[in-house]
């Protein structure tokens, strides 16, 4: 536990005194305040219409929660996508590189709790993109009257989701010495996880739905409406225990080669 | 201290180390010798448990490098060939980060650090960044990191390289001045290096080891690099002649077929 602790604490500080850290969390704030500004602008601009025509069925339909957050937080996934990869890429890789993973192996620190060292580390840094991402419903929050627990339900899955990325781009980086190789097949993972059940349709009962249950969207999507419901929960965490299973796998097999 | 049991290790098919076999006793200085290519730091990585041997085993200190990693690797100071330096972080943090990896209980960071950062001449850089630091610093931090938890026994591969002759000079009295109680492995091809600072010599060609001889009880008069060319050309030699036998042995019968 110690040990964990201390890798996790030393990775944590190594974001933040590389530029990594800034870069991401500029990109991810920016990118999140135009999609806030461009959600909030046209659902102000909707309002307005059926005021003027007088709509009140469509006026009543009308929320914040459907209309801003909900859209926001799927663009805001769809940016962790991307960005993740960035953030996980040096994990294992830049160690391999540089020769320090001699070092890691050799001092008396089990496999598993480096793994759980660097995945915490990561993970706590995807939610500090999270919990800043915060402040935009904090805005509706003061000005609005938007639904709090279904907000709340929708960054929860945010967090699920980028805890999922960040376990998957753990796993890539112990593959191989190259960061680039590793953001790339992390990147390629993750989109493969969210478009999977594009063919559900056409794939019958049963593969269909087992695509419809691999999909992250698909889970991550019902949080949205505001369902906590136990069975994303496990989808979320066996996620998580495969991945960073598998990474440790990766890293006590590096041994062999 | 240390055993090392006929080690062998392939890479797909090549073996890079066939039957390795030596002992260092406690407060020796052993030095590993063998030109380029000769497996020594394919040994030092099983040694230390950085990789498990394809067969052979490894005691340190009575722990099993396999069986027993977590405490063996406990007793080991370790210098790879390139200092494995985190080159974001500040020298002093480093250390202290390795110390609380090797396990120094929390109290004795502050102190352990301090203590080698004095050892190793680090104080005018302590606060400097890694990856700033020149090759000469860098090997000495990663001299440091290796002594940091006072282990019974340290393994360094080649911990001169690359350096002027004046750090040489330093890193090789350092090395000496740290020996007394421990026992000391170094990998290395330079000679000199050995008759300065090694109570023990093992010479390893090819993968194999060709001598195991304490210093002392070579024979007199004639230099340790005479010893070294003649043990390395014997193992040559005995190659050349084998290969000879074998080419005989194939024409034998090819003659006593049909």
């Amino acid at each position: 536990m110690r040990n964990t602790l201390s890798i996790a604490g030393k990775e944590l500080e190594a974001y933040f005194v590389q530029p990594i850290a800034y870069v991401v969390l500029t990109v991810f704030l920016l990118l999140g305040g135009w999609f806030f500004f461009t959600l909030l602008r046209r659902f102000a601009l909707l309002s307005q219409i059926y005021a003027a025509m007088q709509n009140l069925s469509a006026l009543q339909r009308l929320n914040l929660n459907t209309a801003v957050v909900s859209p926001l937080l799927q663009n805001l996934a769809i940016v962790l996508v991307l960005l993740v990869p960035a953030i996980t890429m040096r994990s294992f890789a830049e160690e391999k590189r540089t020769g320090t993973f001699e070092l890691l192996l050799t001092v008396p620190v089990r496999t598993g709790e480096i793994v759980a060292g660097k995945f915490i580390a990561a993970a706590v840094f995807a939610l500090i993109m999270i919990a800043l991402a915060g402040l935009f419903p904090l805005v509706l929050l003061i000005f609005g009257n938007p639904e709090l627990p279904v907000i709340l339900a929708g960054y929860l899955g945010l967090a699920a989701l980028a805890v999922c990325f960040v376990a998957i781009g753990l796993f890539t980086s112990s593959l191989t010495q190259n960061q680039i190789i590793a953001a790339i097949s992390c990147l390629g993972a993750l989109l493969l996880l969210y478009i999977i059940s594009w063919p559900a349709e056409v794939g019958g009962v049963a593969f269909g739905g087992l695509l419809r249950y691999l999909s992250l969207p698909e889970h991550f999507g019902r949080m949205l409406t505001g369902v906590i419901d136990t069975r994303d929960i496990v989808y979320f965490l066996s996620v998580i225990l495969v991945a960073l299973f598998l990474t440790q796998r990766a890293v006590e097999s590096s041994r062999w080669r | 201290m240390i055993e090392v049991k006929n080690l062998t290790k392939f890479y797909g098919s090549f073996a890079a180390i066939t039957d390795v076999s030596f002992k260092a006793e406690r407060g020796e200085v052993l030095g590993f010798l063998g030109p380029n290519g000769a497996g020594k730091t394919t040994t030092m990585r099983i040694v230390t448990g950085f990789m498990p041997a394809s067969s052979g085993t490894v005691l340190i200190d009575g722990f099993d490098i396999a069986e027993q990693s977590l405490e063996a690797r406990r007793r080991i100071g370790y210098l790879p060939e390139a200092p494995p330096l985190y080159n974001e972080m500040r020298v002093d943090g480093y250390l202290r980060y390795v110390a609380k990896l090797r396990g120094v209980a929390r109290q004795d960071i502050e102190p352990a650090t301090e203590r080698v950062v004095e050892v190793c001449g680090l104080a005018d850089v302590q606060h400097r960044i890694c990856g700033q630091l020149s090759k000469g610093y860098r090997q000495r931090v990663g001299l440091a990191q290796a002594l940091i938890h006072e282990p019974p026994v340290l393994v360094l591969d080649e911990p001169t390289i690359g350096l002027d002759p004046r750090q040489i000079h330093e890193i090789r009295s350092l090395i000496r001045k740290l020996a007394g109680e421990r026992t000391v492995v170094l990998s290395t091809h330079i000679l000199p290096e050995v008759s300065q600072i090694c109570d023990k010599v093992v010479i390893i060609n090819e993968g194999r080891v060709v001598l195991e001889e304490q210093l002392k009880a070579l024979p007199a008069g004639r230099s340790l690099e005479e010893i070294f060319l003649e043990a390395i050309a014997r193992e040559h030699a005995e190659s050349r002649v084998s290969s000879a036998e074998e080419m005989l042995e194939e024409v034998g019968a090819g003659r006593s077929g049909p």
